[in-house]
């Protein structure tokens, strides 16, 4: 075996608390310095606001290492100038700001000449409707703009939190051309629902369940395991939620025993 | 027909003064979710340093001519400065607590005057201006006084510099991406809190310069002049829809007409309220104002 590179990022017992809930009861992971790295669960297990803490837009304690460089106590906007691009759950777009605007606004000064040739290529759709309103764009545009900032500044790492929920399947497809592409350029984070995309996209995969890592490995080793990816998913290697999936209770003892090898 | 020009015209001009305070009260809360109850305040402060310095205290400065628009500019400066010490000492260190922030900005609102009033009294002081602006006009019988020209001016002045900087300038991109959705601002790397300052000096300038021209308008200048100028534009703002400038100007024009309209036709006093019922009265049918914004 040979020695993996270390990770870009490594998240070690972050926890978040909001309004007096726990919601991160300590999520150990880490972004691998290559590929895609999918962060899975069921719905509600924190997904989203381990891409949150991360980036410090919900208060967080813990620890968060960018290539080693302790970033725990930055602000968002100091932390996304090291080089993060970050496509939200809800795609983040400005809907009464026009495409162009968008895109420009994701610009960042004194960061060298922002990548709109890549854009442009991957997206040409956006070259054209570079003064349409985003609010007017079908949510599959809105998913391209959403990327197409990360892709501007020639990120270290970006963060993509479920950029096909809500997309018909062919532009799942499209999307998820676009961010393999990415991915051989930039490490990926990618919070994902979509198995079909996780298994063309992810190398590695980290699993959370009740706001805590229950899973770390190789991604295609979890989907080959039907039994495995029913109990931590809730749905078959297929992508489909299996009828009376169990509940969280069964994801717990798997946590321990899966924990310790990685 | 004379007395419906003249009400249209000081209408206007009110509805100007009442843009220029209420421009950076509808930034501000879109931006930043603030309810800058020190709005009047910064009028007020604007209103005073230009009474200061055009009554002689400042060199160069004075009643007439260029010496008066070097008071104004000066007033202007210095609600300027007052709005980002406000923001900076006040507003940012209370971001978290927004119960906090709204009553430091009502206790800044009622220290403002009480300080005016203490250093040069509680009445009113005439407001010195150029005898070019103290004319009056003919128009369709109508002797229109030339200050509300001035306050038209310098609203819509005012108007078409915010509508350049908020749709030509990085500034500008930043600060209208904020009202839609601030954490992703941030999220994309860029520095709000700039942002904020930026938008309550720009708030505090155009309040401060309504102070200035309000001077002129009213003849006077006393401490309480911002307090009760800030409840009408808080009425603009919720008409207008909150964050929207547009809105904020044809709101303004709205409610300075309708007041000086029914105060005149009905009785004094019923116009005030009048612009309070009509504000009820579209909330009822458009709960976000005009423009259908509600930040």
């Amino acid at each position: 075996m040979t020695p993996t590179p270390a990770p870009l990022l490594t998240v070690r017992d972050l926890r978040v608390v909001i309004g007096g809930r726990h919601i991160l009861h300590g999520v150990d992971l880490e972004v691998a310095a290559s590929g895609t790295t999918a962060l899975l669960g069921r719905n509600g297990a924190g997904k989203t606001t381990t891409v949150r803490g991360i980036l410090g837009l919900v208060p967080r304690t813990g620890s968060v290492l960018l290539a080693g460089e302790e970033t725990v106590r930055l602000t968002t906007y100091a932390l996304v100038r090291k080089g993060i691009g970050y496509a939200p759950e809800d795609r983040g777009v400005f809907a009464a700001l026009t495409v162009a605007e968008n895109l420009r606004l994701a610009e960042r000064p004194g960061a060298g000449e922002p990548a709109y040739d890549l854009v442009y290529e991957l997206f040409p759709e956006l070259k054209l409707r570079a003064r349409q309103a985003a609010g007017t764009l079908s949510g599959g545009q809105q998913q391209m703009v959403a990327i197409a900032r990360t892709l501007l500044n020639g990120n270290r790492l970006i963060i993509a939190d479920e950029p096909t929920k809500g997309l018909a399947p062919k532009v799942v497809t499209e999307v998820a051309q676009v961010l393999e592409r990415a991915a051989e350029a930039v490490p990926v984070l990618l919070v994902e629902q979509n198995l079909a995309v996780v298994r063309r996209l992810a190398r590695h995969c980290v699993v959370l369940a009740d706001g805590r890592t229950a899973h770390r490995g190789p991604a295609a080793d979890l989907l080959a395991d039907a039994e495995a990816a029913r109990r931590l998913l809730g749905v078959g290697s297929t992508g489909r939620p299996t009828a009376g999936a169990p509940v969280r209770t069964a994801a717990r003892p798997a946590a321990r025993t899966t924990e310790a090898d990685a | 027909m004379s007395t419906v020009v003249l009400l249209t015209f000081t209408g206007l001009g009110l509805g100007a003064l009442y843009f220029l305070v209420a421009s950076g009260l509808s930034l501000i809360f879109g931006l930043m979710d603030v309810l800058n109850f020190a709005h009047g305040a910064l009028l007020s402060v604007g209103a005073y340093g230009t009474w200061w310095a055009a009554s002689g205290h400042l060199p160069g400065a004075g009643p007439a001519g260029a010496g008066f628009a070097f008071a104004v500019v000066f007033g202007t400066a210095v609600g300027t400065v007052a709005a980002v010490l406000l923001e900076l000492a006040v507003i940012r260190p209370l971001y978290t607590r927004p119960r906090e922030q709204i009553l430091a900005t009502v206790g800044v609102g009622l220290a403002v005057p009480a300080l005016l009033s203490a250093i040069w009294g509680s009445d009113a002081r005439p407001f010195p201006g150029p005898k070019a602006l103290s004319g009056t006009f003919g128009l369709l019988g109508a002797e229109v006084p030339l200050n509300r020209i001035v306050l038209i001016g310098a609203a819509l002045v005012v108007l078409t510099a915010l509508k350049l900087f908020l749709g030509r300038t990085r500034h500008g991109l930043v600060v209208r991406a904020g009202v839609e959705d601030r954490a992703m601002v941030t999220a994309l790397g860029i520095d709000v809190r700039k942002a904020f300052t930026l938008v309550f000096a720009i708030g505090g300038a155009a309040a401060a310069l309504g102070g200035a021209l309000g001077g002129l308008y009213f003849g006077s200048v006393d401490p309480e002049q911002g307090t009760s100028l800030l409840i009408f534009a808080f009425v603009v703002v919720v008409t207008g829809g909150m964050g929207s400038l547009t809105g904020a100007a044809l709101a303004s024009v709205a409610v300075g007409l309708v007041q000086q309209f029914a105060n005149y036709y009905t009785t004094a006093g019923l116009g005030d309220l009048a612009v309070v019922v009509l504000l009820a009265a579209l909330l009822l049918v458009r709960p976000r104002g005009l423009t259908g914004r509600l930040a």
